[in-house]
Order: structure tokens, then sequence, then C-alpha cells
């Protein structure tokens, strides 16, 4: 949708650091504040080293400066993070924003006749009129007509959808674009609350609030930064004791050295981050506990049709029965199928082609296509000689061949307990009054989901599969599409009854849905997915939306909710980690003159106290901009065990974090020393 | 270091961990309201009590009911520990004359006893009479007793499922005296009398040498005293010099003893978590790795102390290990034992001088405290053992994308916010005052030693307080009333800042249901995670003291190392 790194958002971003200096936004951010206070504190001690006391050397000045330069550029690159990672939303929320502005739309009086009003002016329970090329002015239900819409300014999906009244397409979204016919529409949302105010909203990031997790995480680095607080606050005296003294901008070097300013610079840009993922991905989340809680989920109930089997069942298999050969069935399998437009319909023709059986329609101009209806529950062609073919469900077959006199082959019913037992639909084939065979219809699994059950049951997830078939062919398609558990001869009930129960077996669960009966289980599920093509009820009911309609995304949505996790993992283990190596450089550095002896702590062999000090306050602070791009992109995840994963990222971030600082501090010092700038 | 040194250390270790798993299996089955066979000596005696306390041993008490009373006993047994030894000097049991304590003393001993610190900043001997001494045993009962069943409340509101109820406090608190404390401190106490240690109301022997003078030789109901000071992890001897005293420890199989009867409390404790939780295994990983820190620990001290000071050799000529301030009947070896398990235990007695160890030696008994889970103390270990958990499955949980969880329970910011505050407490109650001692005058002039020794010893002072356990650098004068009132305060909040805090996330964890394991639940019994509880626990700790520690020991060993003398 938006280019990923504009340079319009880069510029924005760089002005939005400075912005964000301000100190009552800072606070939010306790372990970013501390370094700002600290900056302005050092500012001080630029104009007058002696501000607290103490004597000083005549160059004090120009450490204590770079000390504050270096620590407002660890704050500012913090604030670049979080603005870099809010870019996205508000470049995306400006081209939204331009679709809703000056809409206007037809409003019905009580009179019924239209006026003209501006598309803020409704209310909810307002009928509007749509023609055809209009905007639809706000969110709601068509009242009466259909018509084809073009939703892209949403879903960014060019293909146009049909929407009509009644059933579950009724429902139409503001600034989306009817294309043919005229809706009468009635509004369902007040002004400022419709789907595309709240997407606005969301991209933006305005109505961003902390999830629990992240609240949770925020405590600990508070706590964190508050014993590090105490820690520094009382080296001095201790210092002082030893017949050492600690001028103040070492101090607040070292404080900003322990405090975990990597993850505090860092945490609200890989929330900001994870939810721009989700919305990337087409799914409207309205809320970042959804999206985290999506990565807590134990149990996945997903519809059988659309979700798990591609939704329309195929032509595998002629069986005929009597006295026909299968090139006979085939024949008058096709001939019932030759106009017959359903997926069903067309894969009967092009088994047959495969197997060799192909006929022209050209032939068959003249005859007459019977559709499927749900009385006869039949379809075929009335070929011009009066001959009737049909093919359709083997007892509504059954009748209508005793009715016209015919007799049923003894191994009929054989062939048909044997499709239905192996979860197939057999389809009864007739020509005129004889039963030429059974044509094997059978549910397919869409391809790959075998390998997504398996890499979810491998992240302790259960699938559970809902699906109004019979039991029988529920338990064949479970089998094949390799997911745990499955209910059959599903109501919309006890959808609702396994979500209940899951929960009170203190699980949570994630479904997806579209119908207006999904809407109670929808909201029951702690994450529900509804899709765009559904009602507004389900809409409203789950605390996703998806945009493209794919309930297979709940299992991306999963994975985007554990990287969000991991991500503030890795790089919180990171930060503390840090920490090690700093000691290393700043303690030696500290004592130096009252307890000498404390040099072979300087394993790193630092050039100078001063650039031992400055080369980890360095080091602290450019780590933040080299983790901006994984903190926006998230953590690599993959699905393997919970132990195997941590012990992979505690390798990685761990003991990583504790290796990299200690070469990154000596580079960086040996760049000083060669600059001559570490004798400050 | 020698081959049988090792032996010495690594076997008196297994027996303590041994001798957890039984105990820790017996004490689940009290807690959990099981029979035993001596039911009928039990249930009278429970029912007496519960009786004259006016309780229903029926009742069920959610985290704050549980807490109450704990506070209430605390500060009811402080205030007639006060009383005691405020008045003891007027009251009958004193046949050496001994005389009442002053008030900033007699708080600070109260505040001492109650927290199981037993920081004593009097000599037994002259500074309490027989009263005073029963009046301290009575509180060396109380004090672990309130700590083990706060530990227990936490553990029955880890097993529960959406229910607040975590046991009735008068029934546990009963029932440890009755079937934990008293049996073992009664067979402990007739062993160690069969072994030399004196029991008597008798006072003071007055004992003609050889040489034809003197000597008056303290003594009292001594036997009676020591199991509880050791099983309670109190640590308050009856004599100044503590168990180097020679009727408190007479021999090396009584040292054992000692050291046995200190350790099992905390290695039960981590047994009976395992049966509560249902996991012997994590039982069995903790054991390695809590058991493999306090070896680490004890053989860092055993081949500091072996290897004797540099400096002494050079410049005196005196070579071979470091004995100042131990016992010989004990060696280097049980010494070096002693030091890591009364440090680790937070029982703070000593069969050796800690302020004599080398610096090295005597920094492994400050980073047992301030890692705060090298067994910790009865109960209260645990509970740290716990928080750390806590903090560990966070950080572990983030890592593998699931909101963390430890034993089916969610972690969420309550939780962190209690176990922040529990972790926070220990540098306020520890940095600050030290960093207060020494920019003032009169904490300054309790400091006996000059330069970095002196500092180490206000920083362990501080560090043996906060951590509940009252052994010390002696170099300190500490009966000043600033580190009387200071210290007396640093020891409350030191136990009740993060017991409260604990028993808080009990009640929070409590009403949480309790969610299924699946392959994506982070498992806490495997090796994996014991090694990254470690490293959690060390990083923690060495962020938290490390710059405290250069300053003092760190300093001093690599000035002895190199030769120099302190300045």
């Amino acid at each position: 949708m938006i280019q990923t790194m504009s340079k319009e958002i880069v510029n924005r971003a760089l002005m939005d650091s400075f912005i964000k200096l301000n100190p009552r936004v800072m606070v939010k951010n306790p372990v970013m504040f501390v370094v700002e206070v600290g900056a302005a504190i050092t500012l001080l001690l630029t104009v007058d080293p002696g501000l607290f006391g103490g004597q000083y050397g005549p160059h004090q000045w120009a450490f204590n400066l770079a000390v504050c330069i270096i620590l407002l550029l660890t704050v500012l690159f913090g604030n670049f993070s979080e603005a870099i990672a809010e870019g996205r939303g508000k470049a995306q929320a400006e081209s939204l924003r331009k679709t809703k502005t000056d809409l206007m739309a037809h409003r019905r009086k009580p009179d019924g006749t239209y006026e003209l009003v501006p598309a803020t002016a409704l209310r909810k329970g307002d009928t509007v009129r749509v023609t055809a090329g209009e905007v639809i002015p706000s969110d709601g239900e068509v009242v009466s007509g259909i018509g084809s819409v073009d939703e892209s300014a949403i879903t960014g999906e060019s293909a146009p959808v049909i929407r009509g009244a009644g059933g579950d397409f009724s429902s139409v979204t503001g600034g989306t674009k009817l294309l043919s016919d005229e809706l009468l529409v009635r509004v369902t949302v007040d002004p400022g609350e419709s789907f595309l105010d709240k997407m606005i909203g969301l991209v933006e990031g305005a109505s961003r609030q902390k999830t629990p997790n992240e609240l949770a995480l925020s405590v600990l680095l508070a706590g964190l930064t508050l014993i590090f607080l105490i820690v520094v606050d009382t080296l001095e005296p201790m210092a002082h004791y030893v017949r050492g003294s600690i001028d103040v901008a070492t101090l607040i070097a070292l404080l900003v050295c322990l405090i975990p300013t990597t993850i505090g610079a860092l945490l609200s840009a890989i929330g900001i981050a994870g939810m721009d993922r989700v919305i990337r991905f087409n799914i409207i989340a309205k809320s970042g506990k959804a999206v985290e809680a999506a990565g807590d989920v134990n149990t996945l109930i997903l519809d059988k049709t659309g979700t798990i089997t591609i939704g329309n069942r195929l032509a595998t298999e002629f069986s005929p029965v009597g006295s026909h050969t299968e090139r006979e069935l085939m024949e008058v399998a096709v001939l019932s199928s030759l106009f017959d437009e359903t997926p069903e319909g067309r894969s009967v023709v092009e088994l047959a082609g495969e197997k060799g059986v192909r006929m022209a329609r050209e032939a068959y101009m003249d005859s007459e296509n019977v559709e499927f209806s749900a009385d006869t529950r039949m379809s075929g062609l009335d070929l011009a000689n009066g001959t009737k073919v049909r093919k359709g469900a083997v007892d509504a077959i059954k009748n209508y061949v005793l009715q016209r006199g015919g007799s049923i082959p003894s191994d009929l019913d054989a062939k048909t307990e044997r499709i239905a037992r192996e979860g197939g639909t057999p389809l009864a084939v007739v020509r005129g009054d004889e039963v030429y065979g059974v044509i094997y219809l059978k549910d397919i699994v869409k391809p790959g989901m075998r390998e997504r059950f398996a890499e979810l049951r491998k992240m302790g997830i259960k699938t559970v599969m809902c699906t109004g078939d019979n039991p029988l062919t529920a338990a064949t398609i479970a089998r094949e599409a390799g997911v745990d558990d499955f209910i059959a001869e599903a109501k919309p009930e006890d959808k609702m009854r396994l979500i209940q129960e899951e929960q009170a077996q203190g699980k949570l669960v994630a479904m997806s849905g579209d119908g207006t009966n999904d809407a109670p289980a929808l909201a029951q599920a702690d994450v529900g997915l509804a899709m765009n093509t559904g009602t507004t009820a389900a809409k409203e009911a789950g605390n996703m939306v998806d945009l493209d309609s794919d309930p297979t995304k709940l299992i991306e949505v999963v994975a985007i909710g554990k990287q969000l996790l991991i991500t503030r993992g890795a790089i919180t283990t990171f930060s503390i980690a840090n920490d090690v190596a700093k000691y290393f450089a700043i303690i030696p550095a500290m004592f130096v003159q009252a307890i000498p002896s404390l040099k072979v702590l300087n394993i790193m062999h630092l050039t100078s106290p001063h650039s031992a000090i400055l080369s980890a306050l360095i080091f602290n602070a450019i780590i933040i901009p080299l983790l901006i791009p994984l903190a926006m992109r998230g953590v690599r995840y993959r699905p393997i065990s919970a132990t195997s994963m941590l012990v992979r990222n505690i390798f990685l971030y761990g003991i990583g974090g504790i290796i990299v600082p200690f070469a990154g501090i000596k580079v960086i010092d040996l760049v000083l020393a060669a600059l001559g700038s570490a004798h400050i | 270091m020698t081959f049988e040194g090792i032996m010495q250390i690594l076997s008196v270790i297994a027996i303590i961990f041994a001798i957890g798993i039984p105990l820790g299996g017996y004490m689940y089955r009290v807690y959990t309201g099981r029979r035993s066979w001596l039911e009928p000596v039990f249930v009278p005696t429970e029912r007496f009590f519960y009786r004259l306390v006016g309780v229903n041993p029926a009742a069920q008490m959610d985290w704050r009911a549980y807490l109450k009373p704990i506070l209430l006993v605390s500060f009811v047994v402080m205030m007639f520990a006060y009383a005691m030894w405020r008045l003891m000097g007027h009251l009958p049991l004193n046949p050496d004359g001994n005389k009442s304590m002053p008030p900033e003393l007699a708080f600070n001993t109260a505040a001492s006893f109650i927290t199981t610190t037993n920081w004593q900043n009097y000599g037994g001997e002259t500074g309490m009479t027989y009263l005073g001494q029963l009046a301290a045993i009575v509180v060396q009962f109380v004090a672990p007793a309130l700590g083990m069943v706060a530990a227990v409340a936490f553990l029955r509101g880890l097993a529960n499922d959406r229910s607040s109820n975590v046991g009735n406090f008068w029934v546990d608190f009963i029932k440890t005296f009755t079937r934990i404390l008293i049996p073992i401190c009664l067979v402990s106490a007739i062993v160690l009398v069969g072994l030399g240690v004196p029991d008597t109301f008798l006072g003071a022997a007055k004992v003609h040498t050889l040489q034809g003078a003197v000597q008056t030789i303290s003594r009292g109901p001594v036997a009676a005293q020591v199991p509880i000071m050791q099983l309670g992890n109190n640590g308050g001897g009856w004599f100044n010099a503590n168990l180097s005293h020679p009727l408190a420890d007479p021999t090396a199989l009584t040292d054992v003893i000692e050291l046995v009867l200190m350790g099992v409390g905390p290695t039960a404790f981590l047994v009976m978590f395992g049966h509560f939780i249902r996991s012997r295994k994590w039982t069995a990983i903790f054991y390695v790795f809590i058991g493999g820190m306090l070896v680490a620990g004890t053989m860092v001290i055993y081949a500091s102390e072996s290897a004797g000071n540099p400096i002494l050799h050079h410049v005196l000529g005196v070579t071979g290990p470091n004995m100042e301030g131990k016992e010989v009947r004990f060696g280097i070896p049980l010494s070096s034992l002693f030091v890591a398990v009364t440090a680790g235990t937070d029982t703070g007695a000593v069969n050796a001088m800690h302020d004599s160890l080398t610096p090295l030696g005597g920094l492994v008994p400050m980073a047992n405290m301030m890692l705060m889970v090298v067994l910790g103390g009865e109960g209260v270990g645990l509970l740290s053992i716990i928080m750390f958990l806590i903090i560990t499955v966070f950080l572990s949980g983030l890592m593998v994308g699931r909101t963390p969880e430890i034993f089916g329970k969610k972690i969420e910011s309550r939780e962190i916010k209690l176990a922040v505050l529990a972790m926070l407490s220990s540098p306020v109650t520890l940095l600050i005052p030290t960093a207060i001692a020494v920019m003032t005058k009169t904490g300054v002039s309790s400091m006996e030693n000059p330069g970095l020794h002196g500092f180490s010893e206000v920083l362990y002072a501080f560090t043996s307080m906060t951590f509940n356990n009252g052994s010390a650098f002696g170099g300190l004068g500490g009966n000043t009333p600033f580190f009387n009132l200071v210290g007396g305060v640093v020891m409350l909040l030191g136990r009740y800042i993060s017991m409260i805090a604990m028993l808080a996330i009990a009640g929070s964890l409590a009403m949480k249901p309790r969610i299924p394991v699946s392959a994506g639940t982070l498992k806490t019994d495997t090796f994996t995670f014991g090694w990254i509880w470690v490293a959690v626990v060390v990083i923690v700790g060495a962020l938290t003291f490390f710059p405290a520690l250069a300053i003092g020991p760190i300093a001093e060993q690599i000035q002895m190392v190199s030769g120099h003398l302190s300045q």
C-alpha cells in the first residue's frame, strides 16, 4: 500500500524526534526521561563544571559537553525509532482521510424524498440512497438493491464485490465506491465511529494503548531503572569514603549505561510496528491487546468450508453401476454438466476430459439447461430429442427414477455408502430412467494446510474443525487436513459451547467467522477474526477484521502476536546483558585515582578513563538506531518448541548481548584514540 | 586444598540435600493435613492451642486474612521480647547479675530476632540473663515459623485454581511447632547434650586452672538453644563467639550436625515445592543448580583460605593456609563450608570469624546473601527463589512469544509490580544505609579497620541485616545508636517488604485459572531453564552490587594478590 520507508517519512520522523523531546511527553517513558534529565544536568555542567562543587581540571567542560551530546543523541534515537514506526501509519491515515473528505450523501427525508447533505451529518438510523459511481457515505446495511462495490480504498483489493440486501453480504463500508446499480443503505454508525475513522485512528497509533504485557514490561524496566538509580547514587559517598571522587557527569554516564535504554527507547516502536504488521497484512485489529492475545492462543477453531477445504467439492472418481462402463457414465455425466457453471459441474467436465471424454457445447446448443434447485436437488440437461439427463443427490435421483418407472440398480446403495464412508459426496447420474452410476465429489483440503496444522501443533496450538457435515465425512476431512479435533453437524451454539468449555480450562480461543449467527461466538472468543465480507454484527463482535476475508490468516495473526512478544523479550535481554561489559569499562575508569589496583578490571584495555566512559556511552547510544530495523521487522519467528526457541534466543540475544558490547566499546575506544579525542 | 577436604565438603552438602527429601515430603504431608502415626499426641495438643487462641481450624483465609496474623504475631512477639530485654536485669533467672538492655539495643535485638536475623550487638554471656536468653529462644521458634507458613501459603496459592483460599494461618502456625520444629529440636538437643554441649540453669562455672588462676566459664541451657538457632536459620548464639565457642560446638561431629540442621529446612522447602506443584523434576533441577551454586561458593572460600595471604608470606615468612579466626578442631574445609552455608541459608551462626577471611573468602558469603537463592532461609528462601523464577519466567516467556506463565498461572503486570517491589527492597535497605554510614562521622567512627576493609565491614553488616542473616565482620562496632536504630529498621524492611509482596502475588495467582500445559508452554523444570534462572539471579545480583563489591572485597583481593598493604 505505502512504500516502506520513503524519504518523506524519514524527514517527518526526524522532525518528530525533536518535538517528542517535550518533557511532558518524555515522562511517560521513565527510562528515557532519566536520560533526558541527565542530558539537561550535563548541559548545566558544561556551562559551569563546578555547579555541584568539586575541583575540576580546565577541560572538564569538554567532557561534560561530550556526555551531554551523547545523551541527547540517545534520547533522539529513541524518539526517532518511535516516530519512524508511527510514520508509516500516519502516511496511510492521510490517504484514508482523503477518501473521507467532501463526501456527500442523499439522505431520505420522512416524506420519502431525498436531500443532499454532507456525510458528516449522517446519524445512526438514517437511510441514504447510493447510485452507481458514488462513494458510499457511511457504514451501513443494505436495505434494498444489489450492486457491485469497489472496496479497494479499504482493502487494497481491486476486484469488486457484490453487496445486496438481506443475508450475509449486506454490510457496506463508508469510503467504498458503488460501481453498478443502486442501493438503499441504512446508516449504522454515528460520525467518528465509522470503520474508516477507527482505521485512521488505529494506523495513526492515536488510539494505541499499552497492552497488558507491555505494561508489565514497562514496570520491570522502571523497577530496574530505580535500582540503578540507587546503585549510582550510593556509589559517590562510597567512593568518597575511599578518598575517591567521581564527577557528576561520570555518574550520569554510568547510570545511563546501566538503565535499560535500548529496550526503553525501542519499546513503543516495537508495539507500533507490530500493529503495523497486522495492518499491512490487511487485518484491522481493534486493539493491541487482541494481537497479543493471539500469540497466546491455545485453541484455534476453524470452519471447514473455505478455511480448511477450498470450499467446493470436486469430482475425483466415476463409479458406474449395473452393467454400465465408466466411459458410458462419463459421457452421461459430462452431458449433465455441460452447461453447469458451478465448480462441481466444471470439475466433472474437467475430470472426464482428463480421462478422454470431451464434448463440445456447440453440438447441444438446442438443448435446455436445468439448473440446480433446492427443491429438486438435481440439475442437468433436457436434450432436443426429449431425453432428460440429470445428476443430483442420490435419494432425489432414486425418487426421480422410480417416478418415471425405472428401476434402481442393486449395487447403487453399496457404492453410495462407500463414498459417504470415505467422506465424499455421491452424485447419482441418470439418463432417461436409467441410473448410470455415481460421481465421487470430494472436499479438497487446501494445499499446505496439513503443514500449517503441524506447525501449529509444534507451537502448542490445538486446531478444531467445525463443519455441518456428518461425523463420517468430518472425520475423513479432519484426518486428511491433520486437525486435532472436529465438531460435525455443528450448529452455531456448538461453537459457542466449545469456546466456553475451552475457556473454562483456562485456554485462550481464536476463531474466525462471518455470519450473523457467528457473532456471539466471535464475541466470546479471545481472538475473533471477522471477515470483511461478513455482516456488520459479525464485524462488531470480533476484535479483528480481515479485509481480505481469508480465514486462514488467523494462523499468521498468531505468529505476529508471538513475534511481538519475542521482539520485546529479545531486546530486553540484550539490553540487560549489555550492562556487564559497561561495568568493566566504567568501574575501573571511575576509581582510577582512588583504587588504582582496580585497573585489572579494565580487561578491554581502554585508552583512558574518559575514553572508556565515552565509549560505553556512545555504544549505548548507537545500538538504538542499529536495532531499529530489528524492532520494526520483528525477531524472526519459527514454529519450534518453546524450549528450543528459548535456547536459540538466549544464545543470540543473551550471550550475544554480553559479548557484542565488549567488542563494540573497544572499537569505539580505538576510534576515539585515533581521533585524538581520548584525552578530553 | 586437599582431596580429603573436598570430599568432606561434598559429603556434608550431600547429607543436607539428602535429608531434605524425606523431610520435605513429611512437611508436605503436615501442611496438606495428612495423618501421621503420632496423631494421638499431635491432635489433642493442637486442639488445645486452637481453643487457646480461639480459632476455628476449619476456617479458610485469603492472602490478606493470612497476612494479618503474621504481622500481628510478629508485632506482639517483638514487643514481648523488647519488654523482656528492657526488664530482664530485674527479673529472676539472673545468676550472673547481668543488666537490662538500653532502648536502642533492645529495639535492635527485638527487630533482629523477629526477622530471624539475630544480629547481636551484645555478647550473650554478659548482655543477657537466662530469662532473656529464654525469651530469645521463644522468638527463635516463632520467627522462622512465620517465614515457613508464609511460604506454605504461597505454595497453596500457586496450586489453586480460581480460589482465593491460601489456608488457615493458625493451623499452619501451630502445626509448624508441634509437628516440625519442636520434635526435631528435641531430638537434636538430646544428641548435642550427649556430644558435650551443656544444658543447665546453674550460673557460670568457676574453675581453678592448672596454673592456679580462677577462670569463669559461662554456660546455660545451650543445647536447648542451638538446634532452633540452626534449624530456624536464626543464628543467634548463646555465646558471643557463637558456634566457634567450644561449649556450643565442641567437636567436628557436632559441627556437622549443626551444619546439617542449618541446611535441611531450606532443602526440605525445595522438595515440598515439588510436591505442591506435582513436579519432582523441578526439585531435582533446582537441587542441582542451587547445590551447584553452594558447592562453587564453598570451593572458592576453601581455595582462597587454603592459599593464605601472600603478603604474610613475603613480609613475615608465614606460609600455609589462612588460619586466623578459625578453629583447629574444624580445619579449613568445615570452616569454609560453614561460612558458605550460614551465609546462603541466612542463618548467621558462625564457627569461624568472617572478618578474618581472605577478601575473596569474605566476598563469597556476601555474594551468597546478595543472591538470595543459595538455599535462603527456611520458607523465605523459597520465596526469593520463586521471585527470581517469576522474573526469569517473564523474560524467557517473552522470548518464546507467549504471555509468561509460572506453573500454569499467567504472570501479568500486577505480579511483576510486586516482584519488582520485592527485588527493589534489598538495594534500598542495603546500599542506602551503607552509603549513609560511610559518609557520616557516626558511621565511620564504628569502623575499627580503616580503608577498604572498613568499607567491607559496613557493606557486610548491611548485607547481613538486609537479608536477615545476622553474621558479621566483627571489626565493626555495631552497638551505637546509629547502627542499632538504622539496623533495626533495615532488618524489618528486609524481611517484611518482600514477604508481603510475595503473599500478595500468591493472592493474585491463586485467583487465576490454571492454563493447561501444551507444546508452547515454557517448561520450568528443564536444565535449560535452570541455567537461565541462574544467569538472571547472578546478573541481577552482580549489576546491583558489583560497584559496592568492587570498592570492598574485590579491590582488597586485588591489592592482596599484588602484594600491596591496604591504605
